[in-house]
């Protein structure tokens, strides 16, 4: 049985790979409008109550706390705001290219110096003892507290408003890629290093030819995290910067705006989230061409 | 007139520990001529690991004298003059298998084209010549050992280092490899020095088989196995064969051990 099962699934596996996830997407996706929905029949069937009992819903379920799908949609292909000629989607858009552009700077920079800081801990554990409490702290420390003071200090130094941003952006990024830089340049086995001692070779030659490519799919790991994470962090470094252009002004102005348009902040929510599956995937991209497919990280 | 390929005079080893130092090898005397098979063959904790390290310069003696194609460890092992064998192929799974043989090549600097003439004669030597560019997942156990075996050998040492090379392998797979051993070890003349705790592979692959014993670590007997060359399949029924097993049981016991 099991001899003749595996070559079926893999013929039917080989046709489909390429399809599979994003056919999986769409059917969470589904399933999540369906709970939203679902939600919102049954608040207006219990009129708000828990069904059977007096007790309230826990969220309120009215057009004003939860629009409908179809509301928030729709709104894309509304003006953006009264008398606009630009649609909200349009609009959207554009704020999000303003974020991204942002976030890739932030995320290049983090990538740098996440892996710089990890090439040093490997290099050096008096580094590592000193300085990874420190880096452990920087992502504790709230970014919202943290992110006025870099805007100030960037406008101290008369640094244009993104640079601030990406700064912010790349905080939060370079965490994960060192942490995973460091797990990576370690994880050959000792028979390995003892193999290239064998060959007499450098220590340029051993980290070349062996650490770094052992470390590249814990590198891609870290630089994944690291995309989600510098999209939040240049959201939140756009909110007190006053840039007018990115998704994070958007959001302030559509929750200031909340109850004339509940569905446009979800609409700017949305496209937020999508931003991030945008950069998370253009990663994924990345590592395809860079390792081979027996040697990836399984998403 | 040969000459000395692996010389140890009073070679000892001393582990630091916490509460207590653990001797692993003591007094150890030992000569390897070039063109010998020499199996390093005893239980678990006799120290023959260690011994083939030592040897290999992956670890210091504490006291001793250790010489390897006439120079010191650390030397023979900066000329190359020695290619190592691990009881895992340790292959790098980002690389072809041609790519694999040619590492030590890369790290001498030798030029792409002799690189990869020199990688294809080794495939060729491990009979692996249609696998060069699969990766190392897609072999089998005992194929990703040939392939290190082809790797240590790119070299052109004069002097192989084997730790427990089949040790992994399955028994069927384990005789094949030991046949194929045989056959390149006859075709190279490199000197082979084999860690192992089987007695009939000890005694089917070697020349001279160095019994050692544990606690600490030390040459209990060496058993000079005269069975005709080349050694075949049907070397493991000739009646010597028997009798070399036996000689070398004999020793293990006459050293403590069971």
């Amino acid at each position: 049985m099991a001899m003749t099962a595996a070559p079926v699934s893999e013929v039917i596996g080989s046709g489909r790979t390429r399809l599979r996830p994003i056919l999986g997407f769409f059917v969470i996706l589904l399933l999540l409008v369906g709970l939203w929905e679902g939600y919102k029949l049954l608040s207006d069937a219990t009129g708000g109550n828990i069904p059977f009992t007096e007790t309230s819903l826990p969220v309120r379920a009215d057009d004003r706390s939860m629009p409908h799908v179809t509301h928030i949609v729709g709104s894309l292909f509304e003006p953006s705001r009264r008398g606009a000629e630009e649609s909200l989607g349009a609009f959207l858009l554009a704020a999000s290219w303003v974020t991204f552009k942002e976030a890739l700077v932030g995320f290049a920079a983090g990538a740098i110096i996440g892996f710089g800081l990890g090439l040093l801990f490997v290099r050096s554990s008096l580094a590592e003892r000193g300085l990874m409490p420190w880096v452990v702290a920087s992502q504790t420390v709230p970014l919202l507290a943290i992110a006025p003071m870099v805007v100030l200090w960037a406008g101290k130094a008369s640094m244009p408003l993104w640079v601030a941003v990406a700064a912010i952006a790349a905080f939060l990024s370079f965490f994960p890629v060192t942490i995973n830089t460091v797990r990576g340049l370690r994880s050959p086995s000792p028979t390995a290093t003892e193999l290239f001692r064998s060959y007499a070779s450098t220590p340029a030659q051993e980290f070349v030819k062996l650490r770094v490519p052992a470390a590249l799919p814990y590198l891609f790991t870290g630089l994944r995290v690291a995309a989600g994470a510098s999209v939040v962090g240049t959201i939140v470094g756009e909110l007190p910067s006053g840039l007018p252009d990115g998704l994070g002004r958007q959001l302030l102005t559509f929750a200031y705006y909340y109850l004339s348009g509940p569905e446009k902040l979800y609409a700017a929510v949305l496209f937020s989230a999508l931003l991030g599956i945008v950069f998370v995937s253009l990663v994924a991209l990345a590592e395809r061409l860079v390792i081979p497919r027996s040697r990836r990280v399984p998403t | 007139m040969t000459t000395t390929m692996v010389g140890l005079r009073g070679v000892g080893k001393t582990f630091k520990g916490r509460n207590a130092d653990t001797t692993a090898l003591t007094a150890i005397d030992l000569a390897i001529e070039e063109g010998e098979f020499v199996s390093l063959l005893g239980p678990s904790g006799c120290g023959k690991s260690t011994l083939l390290r030592i040897i290999g310069d992956l670890t210091p003696p504490t006291s001793g004298e250790v010489t390897v194609n006439g120079k010191s460890p650390e030397q023979a092992r900066r000329d190359r003059d020695y290619g190592m064998v691990f009881q895992q192929a340790t292959l790098l799974d980002w690389r072809k298998v041609v790519k694999n043989i040619a590492l030590p090549l890369e790290v001498m600097n030798l030029p792409p084209a002799e690189r990869e003439r020199r990688a294809r004669e080794m495939l060729d030597l491990v009979e692996l010549g249609e696998f060069g560019e699969h990766y190392p997942w897609q072999l089998s156990g005992g194929m990703q050992q040939r392939v290190a075996i082809a790797r240590a050998l790119a070299l052109q040492p004069s002097l192989l280092l084997m730790d427990e090379p089949f040790g992994a392998l399955d028994e069927m797979t384990r005789e094949r490899m030991q046949m194929e051993l045989m056959r390149i070890w006859q075709r190279t003349h490199t000197t082979v020095v084999f860690v192992t705790h089987s007695i009939p592979e000890a005694v089917f692959l070697s020349t001279r088989v160095v019994v050692m014993s544990p606690r600490p670590g030390t040459v209990a007997g060496i058993v000079d196995v005269d069975l005709p060359q080349p050694r075949e399949f049907e070397t493991r029924e000739h009646p010597r064969f028997f009798v070399k097993l036996n000689e070398v049981r004999e020793t293990l016991r006459g050293a403590g051990v069971d």
